[in-house]
């Protein structure tokens, strides 16, 4: 077994189109990662405002639109682009290593191995 | 008898001078030599000719025929050699003699070569003439590693034209920055930033110590040892007046021929105009002056003194699409009593920056944004004191009287220079064919369409003279790329771009955002009849998955059911498909189809495959469907057999895409049943007739369609429909429904250019629809094929202990 710091191996980077982003199932969460000129970033796949399905969203250098309503979500820092948006969305340490690509689950998943 | 003139050159300022001779008398027979064997063309333009832009005989000024209707001798490529000014003949190479009364020196300037060992060696080329520029476009080919000597103007132009033939440039400069002599740093800096955008490599500071190669150049060496490999060397390092006529003559010349404010040499026989020119310690390398200096010359000759040469602010504007640079007046901000005003937006790549002096406009650098050029230009000429609007002058506010400039105009004067096009020529034109728009005085007049700096005033010009002007409506598309949807097409037509990424890095903010990218997709799309480089990243959802997206991100399904005519069979494997993904709605549309409501994403390819029907395109911008009654095929009062001609209509149009969703009826008598004059476009049959309307609406706003054209025969009402919809397809601004397009253009200018036009160009717009349908396919065949391997699913992850 790994140990609790450890990153989760997801998938061949070639499995997500440049510039878009594809949903993954991890336990009880739905993380929306995002494949972009030189990186990947991780979000959490659901937008505050009605819930909308941010992977499907159109990306805008690094930002997301959400196909609902258009709301826009920094995809480094979660934060919405403008201040008069309410709410913001879970981030997640992402890292590409030999063409596979790794997410941290951090904090979240120590928790849940405790529990 | 007439005196003689003879003018030597036959370039942009010496043909200009010419034309106001002849404007204001008739008492000379004039022979112009010329040592290039075209007729007059103009030489600014030459870059774009290179870039592929314009071809050589757009450029062309005044043609064959101008000389021989003004009975003007053109004597073209015959160089002049000696001036024999006791005799007063000039002596060309052959030893021909022409004797003049008055002589003309126009013989403008040549490429400044510098002297660095090697430049003489094959391949290494000036830029200056048609005939270089042809010598460039032979040897321009793709991956051909280029060099440019010079940052400036001319070098920039060059570079760019050979870079869009892909090959691959370097430009190379002596200086810090790029056009030090009409930007300060830090437009200069900004002007890299984008000639390397767009794909130019940019070597700042760099002195050239040699050219290397065997014969051929094979690169550059630079003072510091450094050396770049290049198979072709463009040499544009500025121009060096041609004086050494006059010099040989015993004129008075310095670095050019010296004249006085009436444009006299010191032989007051002899005049010269133009580049070769020196005017208080001044030369000149940009065309606005030299009109002016031509301008006075005329009056001078013909034997007034009311108009002096004054000398000329410098002005220039850097013509590359997508990268506007403009520079006027002094630049010098060191000038005692100067004063800068800047403002700055390094993301849009905007920077501007205002001289003052005694609250006056003294010089401007304008750099990706030169919206406001005309309103500074006209602040500078007149001298307008800015103190009372200090705090608006870096975006001054639209003029309220737009006529006041064009009312203190002379009708003689030239407002399309590179033209030779006057006020009065405009207004004549305007009063003789009832012109409206810019596009009518550009089409009737040539003016603005050149290098387009007289647009704006040519637009002033319609306004004050048009009872009905229109003003074109100039929306561009985002922030992201900012031009607007005309000059798009162009762009991506001109430039050969088949994918959103390139013309978002080529003339964009290299972003893009959810506004301009499916737009630019659309765009490339019909622009190359389906033949561009699809990227799905760039389309909304919808047309990633084909289906649309609903509240609960979960999609819709409407198969595609021709004329809203189906069959059991098909009944029955909608209400299967149903049961077997347990679809929580089945809805008939508005639309004479079935909707199933709620499927999912990853369901989606085996729903389509259980349905066996095409794509109804109900998701996307495109052709949604043709709603019919059921005509003559049962009904009492039927005249024509709607429901087949539906069916073929749609069958016709069904898998393209338009500006916005494209809906359709036909009804087989003016009952109307199937509501067919709210649709984007409509067959109304009568007896033995149909009437094809377009522009209806029922959605937001309800609106009756206008009436396009009645015909006789099905076959002719459907080559009417098909006219119109690629004419829509081809000129609507994205998301802009028929209803506002018609609107937007009115029905009679639609009928001119759709089923009125010409035989040949019907036959255009035919051809382009036909090549886009024989690209175009049922979506929902992706399900075999899907673009990428997860375009329907989630990712699996490769290792999950949560599973």
């Amino acid at each position: 077994m790994r140990d609790a710091h450890d990153w989760v191996a997801i998938t061949n980077v070639e499995s997500i189109p440049l510039r878009e982003g594809r949903a993954v199932t991890l336990g009880d969460m739905e993380l929306a990662i995002f494949r972009l000129e030189n990186r990947c970033l991780t979000i959490e796949n659901k937008c505050p405002h009605k819930g909308g399905p941010l992977c499907d969203g159109i990306v805008s250098g690094a930002t997301v639109v959400c196909p609902l309503h258009g709301q826009r979500f920094d995809l480094e820092s979660g934060m919405p682009v403008l201040a008069s948006q309410p709410g913001c969305v879970a981030t997640f340490p992402t890292r590409v290593e030999n063409g596979i690509i790794f997410v941290h689950l951090g904090g979240r998943r120590q928790q849940e191995q405790a529990a | 008898m007439k005196e003689q003139l003879v003018v030597v050159g036959n370039g942009m300022a010496g043909v200009a001078c010419v034309e106001q001779i002849l404007k204001k008398s008739d008492k000379f027979e004039i022979t112009i030599f010329g040592d290039e064997p075209h007729a007059n063309y103009n030489r600014i333009l030459l870059s774009l000719v290179l870039a592929g832009e314009k071809s050589p005989e757009e450029i062309v000024i005044n043609d064959i025929e101008w000389y021989q209707k003004h009975g003007i001798r053109a004597r073209l490529g015959v160089r002049i050699a000696t001036i024999d000014r006791g005799r007063r003949v000039v002596v060309d190479e052959d030893g021909g003699e022409t004797e003049y009364d008055k002589l003309i020196l126009a013989t403008g300037s040549s490429a400044f070569i510098p002297p660095i060992p090697g430049v003489d060696k094959k391949n290494v080329h000036v830029f200056r003439t048609l005939d270089d520029t042809r010598a460039l476009l032979e040897k321009a080919r793709p991956g051909l590693k280029v060099a440019v000597i010079g940052g400036g103007l001319l070098g920039l132009e060059a570079a760019r034209g050979l870079q869009v033939r892909g090959c691959e440039v370097t430009v190379v400069h002596l200086m810090e920055t790029l056009m030090e002599r009409q930007l300060d740093a830090r437009g200069g800096e900004y002007l890299k930033r984008k000639i390397e955008s767009l794909g130019i490599r940019v070597m700042l500071p760099r002195e050239t110590a040699a050219l290397f190669g065997n014969g051929r150049v094979d690169g550059l060496r630079f003072a510091s040892g450094e050396e770049l490999e290049a198979e072709l060397v463009v040499v544009a390092a500025g121009i060096r007046p041609n004086a050494e006529l006059a010099r040989a003559a015993g004129l008075e010349v310095r670095r050019g021929v010296v004249v006085n404010d009436y444009m006299e040499t010191s032989d007051p026989r002899i005049f010269a105009v133009g580049e070769c020119t020196e005017h208080r310690g001044q030369t000149f390398g940009l065309v606005a002056p030299l009109f002016e200096q031509g301008r006075v010359l005329a009056t001078a000759i013909t034997g007034s003194r009311s108009l002096s040469f004054e000398g000329a602010s410098p002005a220039a504007k850097l013509k590359i699409m997508g990268v506007d640079i403009f520079s006027a007046g002094s630049i010098d901000e060191s000038e005692s009593g100067v004063e800068t005003v800047r403002y700055e937006d390094p993301s849009l790549g905007i920077y501007k920056k205002l001289l003052l002096k005694d609250n006056r406009l003294h010089g401007m650098i304008l750099v990706g944004d030169i919206e406001d050029e005309p309103v500074y230009m006209d602040w500078m000429r007149s001298g307008t004191d800015l103190a009372p609007n200090r705090r608006q002058i870096l975006f001054p506010p639209r003029e309220t009287d737009p006529g006041r400039e064009v009312a203190g105009m002379p009708d003689s004067e030239v407002i399309c220079g590179c033209n030779g096009v006057c006020k009065g020529d405009i207004i004549q034109a305007i009063h003789d064919h009832g012109l409206t728009t810019l596009a009518g005085v550009k089409q009737r007049t040539r003016a603005s369409t050149s290098c387009g700096s007289c647009t704006n005033l040519c637009e002033k010009l319609l306004r004050a003279v048009a009872p009905d002007f229109q003003a074109e409506t100039r929306t561009s598309l985002c922030a992201c790329v900012p031009f607007s949807y005309e000059q798009l097409r162009d762009i991506i037509r001109g430039q050969k771009l088949k994918s959103v990424e390139e013309v978002l890095h080529v003339y964009g903010n290299r972003k893009g955002c959810e506004v301009c990218k499916p737009a630019l997709s659309y765009l490339l799309d019909m622009v190359w009849c389906g033949e561009h480089e699809e990227d799905r990243s760039a389309r909304f959802i919808n047309d990633r998955v084909h289906a649309n997206i609903q509240k609960d991100g979960t999609f819709s399904v409407v198969p595609r059911m021709r004329g809203g005519v189906t069959t059991p069979d098909e009944l029955r494997r909608i209400a299967h498909v149903a049961d077997k993904y347990k679809v929580p709605m089945v809805k008939v549309t508005g639309s004479q189809r079935i909707d199933l409501l709620g499927i999912k994403k990853a369901d989606l390819p085996n729903v389509w495959a259980d349905l066996g029907m095409p794509s109804g395109q109900a998701y996307t911008k495109g052709v949604r469907m043709v709603k019919t009654c059921v005509g003559t095929e049962f009904c009492r009062f039927g005249v024509q057999d709607s429901t087949q001609a539906g069916i073929e209509l749609e069958r016709r149009l069904e898998n393209l895409y338009t500006p916005h969703k494209f809906k359709m009826g036909v009804v087989g008598c003016p009952r109307n049943c199937a509501e067919a004059t709210v649709k984007d476009l409509g067959m109304v049959g009568q007896d033995g007739s149909w009437q094809v309307v377009v522009g209806g609406a029922a959605g937001k706003s309800v609106h009756k369609a206008d009436l396009l054209i009645t015909v006789e025969t099905t076959e002719q009402a459907l080559e009417a429909c098909e006219i119109f919809f690629q004419y829509y397809r081809e000129n609507a601004n994205y998301l802009e429904r028929s209803y506002d397009f018609v609107e937007r253009l009115g029905i009679e200018k639609i009928r001119k250019e759709t089923v009125y036009a010409p035989e040949a160009e019907k036959k255009k717009l035919l051809d382009r629809l036909a090549r886009s349908k024989a690209l175009a396919k049922d979506a929902w065949l992706e399900r075999n094929a899907p673009v990428n391997p997860t375009q329907f699913v989630q990712i699996q992850p490769m290792e999950n202990s949560y599973a």
